[in-house]
């Protein structure tokens, strides 16, 4: 257990050390981590964080690292006030990285904000945050996610409908993620995914 | 003014949904035009740097008002203040949700929710390509990077990190000299 903490702590550390481009490019890192190398949850499970947290207050960053902390500790069948602990430690190490950073480089960019080293590193930095991004989406485009012909046809093409459908009511018509997850929810519970 | 600031920010974490982007509105209301902690110029710059910086976007903007108004310590205050409610919210939410995660209802929605969590997701990817001006001689970079991770298993992390470096060695060595010849 002391090992499950302490793979949360520094796992969070480097998420909030690395993870530029906010939320959703952290998204990748947290997918990467938690769900490819550690296994502490499926990629469904890590979904359901993903709608959880564009559901609910605050920052996606902060919102993924105390879920996944609780999730981690309860899945490796620990009692829920461990995952609590799980939890706090998570979000305080991805906090805690960019709180001493931005402390830093507050102080140094207000002084060095047009030297052309750090447009430099920024121009580098900037398309590639796009890519994190991109990866992220293309790694939940899967068969647990959307399932698949051979799996459920039904499901499967409800899925891609319901795909479209977020994808054009939230670009075309600016609905609200909130309603749009509410709305898909609610269809999958009518039509029985 | 240690509690005003406590106070503005849990306010900020309180009523944003939908992750960083969605504060800004919120912070520029709350910040600018109430409180005049920080000028309209001074915000769009604390928004690329907050952008630029690694970690949680919001919190970085909050680190640094926090900064700037109270020192360290106004920054560990915003910074509080910006994380407590989504970590009381989630918590809460992760306590009840394991009890219902097996229910056959639950299972329904979110089924259904799936999908459109992928297509949110695909959204922001538009924007930050046209705020990164992504146009077609550098959209390899987005594309090479976003395949190295999504087929080859590649860690972001080592993407961001030669990412920054080859950013600054062309920046630095080599589009000096295009320019030049």
């Amino acid at each position: 257990m002391i090992l499950l903490l302490a793979q949360l702590f520094w796992t969070f550390f480097l998420i909030g050390l690395f993870g530029f481009g906010g939320g959703y490019a952290m998204l990748s890192m947290i997918q990467g981590e938690v769900v490819g190398h550690y296994h502490w949850m499926t990629m469904g499970q890590f979904t359901d964080i993903v709608a959880i947290s564009q559901s609910t207050p605050g920052p996606i960053g902060i919102n993924s690292a105390t879920y996944v902390g609780y999730t981690a500790l309860v899945n490796a069948g620990y009692e829920p006030y461990w995952g609590i602990l799980g939890s706090f430690l998570a979000t305080f190490a991805v906090v805690l990285p960019s709180f001493i950073l931005m402390l830093l480089i507050s102080k140094f960019l207000m002084k060095y904000k047009n030297h052309p080293s750090v447009g430099y590193i920024f121009s580098g930095l900037r398309p590639a945050v796009v890519g994190l991004l991109l990866a992220a989406a293309l790694l939940l485009m899967n068969s647990e996610n959307f399932s698949s012909m051979d799996e459920s046809p039904w499901r499967f093409c409800i899925s891609l409908f319901l795909f479209a459908f977020a994808f054009i009511s939230q670009k075309v018509y600016r609905l609200g993620p909130i309603l749009i997850i509410l709305l898909c929810g609610l269809a999958g519970i009518i039509l029985g995914l | 003014m240690n509690f005003e600031l406590f106070k503005t920010f849990f306010q900020i974490g309180l009523f944003t949904i939908g992750g960083g982007y969605a504060m800004i509105p919120l912070i520029e209301q709350k910040v600018v035009d109430e409180k005049r902690w920080v000028e309209h110029d001074e915000l769009l710059d604390l928004i690329a740097v907050a952008q630029s910086c690694p970690g949680v976007f919001a919190v970085n903007i909050s680190i640094f008002i926090g900064l700037k108004l109270r020192g360290n310590k106004g920054a560990l205050i915003s910074t509080i203040g910006t994380c407590l409610p989504s970590f009381l919210c989630i918590l809460l939410i992760a306590l009840v949700f394991q009890q219902f995660r097996e229910n056959v209802w639950v299972e329904h929605f979110f089924r259904g929710i799936r999908p459109a969590v992928v297509a949110l997701i695909v959204i922001p990817v538009f924007r930050m390509a046209k705020s990164a001006k992504i146009n077609r001689y550098n959209v390899w970079i987005p594309l090479v990077s976003a395949f190295l991770i999504w087929m080859l298993g590649v860690s972001p992390i080592f993407i961001v990190l030669a990412a920054g470096v080859s950013g600054y060695v062309y920046g630095k060595y080599l589009k000096d000299e295009e320019l030049n010849s």
